[in-house]
């Protein structure tokens, strides 16, 4: 009885009509110890696939790599916003009080050096007029010279002449 | 979501996975590796976790998306999965040895099918869903689902009679 109603199911699971229950009532039979011997070439099959049901997966998952990620992300934005900190006023917002002073400073500095070499200039002008005029003199007594050279023409004259 | 809520969705079917995965790439270590990737990647979207209608079967359906994209690009690489737990096939020695060896060589039987049938084998005798989630999971028709596993069962049973009966590979 009970051999007919197995293999009446065994048809049907070989054709895939079987249900998930009956499949249950053939997997118990052949995990039984009472197979009928011309039925023995089913059972590794059965208990293979019962043994597989058991099989586990025993490795751990580092489930928080998100969250480590996050924080390393965050460590970056925070440096990347202290360098900007740093530098960005230097480039962008101009010098600050204490600098603006300084050079204030040294530009009054540097007119007060240039005021002085200019007024030592203008006493050099004023003693270059100076040897103007005596060029000017230079050219007359020049001048008076060439009428020299004229005079002593005149009297080379006479003396050839005598 | 905190983590442990996450475990607790992820707790039941995490083997599931694992056994799909194995049952795939055919390596252990491979397996595992697939398992993490996939356990990781629904954390990484854990947001939207309770949109999903069945979270399990979806994460039956990544499984089965990932590790056909492993072996494809395996099989791009050249590089086949070397795996090799069943030498020493020595034939009746005891009746003990006999029948892990014959469990052995179901599994064996079960790497020669081609992948659909194996997933479907391994879903359906292994996993024990009913055919409407298998449907959903391959993103098949229940009928054709029927007709691979009753080839496929078909397949092992004939394997298994001769090796059976005449002890040869």
């Amino acid at each position: 009885m009970v051999l007919n109603r197995i293999e009446e199911l065994l048809e049907k699971y070989d054709n895939a009509e079987t249900t998930l229950q009956e499949e249950q009532e053939l997997r118990d039979y052949f995990l039984s110890n009472q197979v009928a011997p011309h039925l023995e070439h089913y059972k590794p099959m059965f208990q293979y696939f019962s043994i597989s049901q058991k099989e586990e997966f025993t490795k751990d998952v580092p489930l928080k790599t998100t969250k480590r990620y996050f924080y390393q992300w965050i460590s970056v934005a925070a440096v990347s916003i202290l360098m900007l900190g740093i530098f960005l006023p230097r480039t962008l917002l101009g010098p600050s009080a204490e600098e603006e002073r300084q050079a204030m400073e040294t530009y009054e500095q540097t007119m007060e050096a240039l005021s002085l070499v200019s007024a030592g200039m203008n006493k050099g002008k004023q003693e270059l007029t100076s040897l103007a005029m005596v060029s000017d003199n230079l050219n007359d007594g020049m001048s008076k010279a060439g009428r020299l050279g004229e005079f002593s023409k005149a009297t080379n004259k006479i003396f050839k002449n005598n | 979501m905190t983590q442990s809520d996450f475990v607790n969705i992820v707790m039941p079917f995490k083997d599931k996975v694992f056994r799909l995965a194995k049952r795939l790439l055919v390596s252990e270590q491979e397996a595992e590796d697939a398992t993490q990737e996939i356990l990781l990647k629904l954390w990484r979207h854990k947001e939207n976790i309770e949109n999903y209608k069945n979270v399990e079967a979806f994460s039956m359906t990544m499984t089965k998306n990932f590790c056909l994209d492993r072996l494809k690009s395996k099989q791009a690489q050249n590089l086949k999965i070397v795996h090799s737990n069943y030498q020493d096939h020595n034939v009746g020695l005891q009746k003990e040895v006999e029948v892990r060896d014959s469990l052995s060589w179901v599994e064996k039987i079960m790497e020669t099918l081609p992948e659909q049938q194996k997933m479907i084998v391994q879903l359906r005798d292994i996993e024990q869903y009913d055919f409407e989630e298998i449907a959903k999971m391959l993103d098949m028709k229940e009928t054709a689902i029927r007709v691979a596993l009753s080839r496929a069962r078909k397949t092992i049973r004939e394997k298994l009679t001769n090796t059976h009966r005449y002890g040869i590979k």
